[in-house]
């Protein structure tokens, strides 16, 4: 035994060797109708693994530890799993509610939060247990509970949230997690569907479908309350039929400009951060749903709404103008820019495929498949707030 | 099954303007991902209701049909009537009352 001590420990050496993995630069792929996610390499184009058993997909969302070694995934039924990324193993399931939208990592990465519609609240985990932290329920006031819409994490150990019933915003801080504290603001304006936070975390927007235009928070300034950005855009008697809600999370933000989706018109618009008046309204092919900003601002990638979801346009921020209009296949349901944008990767979901462009030549690089892709997730989003 | 034969049969009548075989498939398509992005692929509810055989009790066909080809305003349900017609509609309410 002591003579073969050494070589096994050179064994076992060699093969953590063989195994090693860096997880910074590894994308997961949601498959939504086979409660799956799929691990690649991003560099190599390389699926690495297959991670099963994540229940219903049909619409997820991905955050990651800040050591980029665990994938959280929120699904539709409830479900929040932890992936080992290094290890390419399912860590732990909980089944935390019985119809949920998604989720977010806090600034320290230690809690997981959910939002749910049934119940309608938001669940706070442990990152590394998932032990329940902190319940929230969405109640207004008038016993019902809200769904939760835009979950963000916000600078300051809180998250931002909407509820969707309730008409109003709130910023939970977990500070101390036994104490949740929460600041409400009431009649943001009816039903906001979905929000996002500003890259550095100061503010918070809703977008609403009841009303027309957006509602918007400046956490710098909470005691200002909520101010209507572009109040008289799109009465509710001009709106076009909305096939699928818009999504907000991946708003361009391009310099002095934020761009986002229009809801019941074919435009996507251009907003000035400072003086949160409308610059522009470019028109587009359908109903956008994402408007994703390549990482350095220079364009925008927006995809639509059935029945148009086979189109893909890019803008040109500094002419703010559509530059192209490509028909990569169908049904494109998400789009995920490389960290630093030379790259995007784009879910088809009726061709099983995830395509790869290159953003500068908009040629396509490859073709990886992946069945009924819904969702793309870059661990790169570990260290980026609100997502 | 006592309770299902009547029903069966109705639908068996309800059924007589039947989209096409491939018709039914592009609806049923339609409505797992594009109905499904607000009512759940399961039908469980999302965003819009959960449209399970249990929640369309007690709602006639009529209604059903005008909410698909009308919307309903004032909640985020569109007009669907661009891309269907009432038999269509009629056929996917029957597909949504059968349990699976």
């Amino acid at each position: 035994m002591t003579k073969l001590l050494p070589i096994l420990a050179l064994f076992i050496t060699f093969n953590a060797f063989a195994e090693l993995r860096a997880t910074g630069d590894l994308a997961v792929v949601i498959e939504r109708e086979h409660s799956s996610a799929l691990i690649f390499n991003t560099s190599q184009y390389k699926q690495l693994a297959k991670i099963e058993q994540l229940g219903d997909l049909s619409h997820a969302s991905v955050v990651f530890s800040r050591d980029q070694r665990y994938a959280y995934v929120f699904g539709r039924d409830g479900g929040l799993s932890k992936i080992d990324l290094l290890q390419d193993k399912l860590v732990k399931r909980v089944v935390q509610a019985g119809n949920s939208i998604g989720g977010a990592i806090s600034q320290d990465g230690k809690l997981i939060a959910v939002s749910n519609y049934t119940p309608g609240g938001v669940k706070v985990f442990s990152s590394e247990t998932l032990d329940l932290v902190a319940d929230i329920p969405a109640d207004a006031g008038d016993g019902k509970l809200s769904k939760v819409v835009g979950l963000v994490d916000v600078p300051g150990q809180r998250f931002a949230f909407s509820l969707f019933d309730a008409d109003q915003i709130w910023v939970l801080d977990l500070k101390n997690p036994k104490k949740p504290d929460i600041t409400k603001f009431k009649d943001v304006g009816k039903q906001p569907y979905d929000a996002l936070t500003s890259p550095d975390g100061r503010y918070y927007i809703a977008g609403l479908f009841g009303s027309s235009g957006l509602a918007l928070l400046d956490l710098w300034n909470p005691e200002q309350g909520i101010k209507r950005i572009l109040p008289d855009y799109v009465k509710d008697d001009e709106k076009l039929p909305v096939y699928k809600m818009p999504h907000l999370e991946g708003w361009a933000d391009a310099g002095d400009y934020l761009l986002a989706p229009a809801i019941g018109k074919h435009e996507v618009l251009v907003i000035d951060k400072r003086s949160w008046k409308l610059v522009k309204a470019i028109p587009v092919a359908g109903q956008p749903v994402f408007v994703m900003g390549r990482p350095d601002g220079r364009q925008a990638w927006v995809n639509f709404a059935y029945p148009d979801n086979n189109q893909l346009q890019i803008i040109d921020i500094k002419d703010l103008a559509i530059k192209k209009t490509i028909t990569p296949g169908k049904a494109v349901l998400h789009m995920e820019f490389s960290p630093r944008g030379e790259e995007v990767w784009v879910a088809l979901r009726d061709d099983n495929q995830v395509v790869v462009f290159d953003t500068d030549s908009l040629k396509e690089i490859t073709r990886l498949p992946a069945l009924t892709p819904n969702g793309i997730f870059f661990s790169s989003r570990a260290h980026r707030i609100g997502l | 099954m006592k309770k299902i034969l009547p029903l069966m049969l109705f639908s068996a009548c309800v059924y007589a303007g039947d989209p096409s075989s491939e018709r039914q498939e592009t609806l049923r398509n339609l409505l797992k991902h594009d109905c499904g992005a607000c009512h759940g692929l399961t039908l469980k509810g999302g965003l819009g209701p959960a449209l399970l055989p249990e929640n369309l009790k007690g709602k006639t066909d009529e209604f059903l049909i005008a909410t698909i080809l009308d919307g309903r305003k004032g909640t985020a349900m569109p007009p669907w009537r661009k891309f269907m017609n009432a038999d269509d509609a009629l056929w996917l309410i029957g597909t949504l009352r059968k349990p699976s």
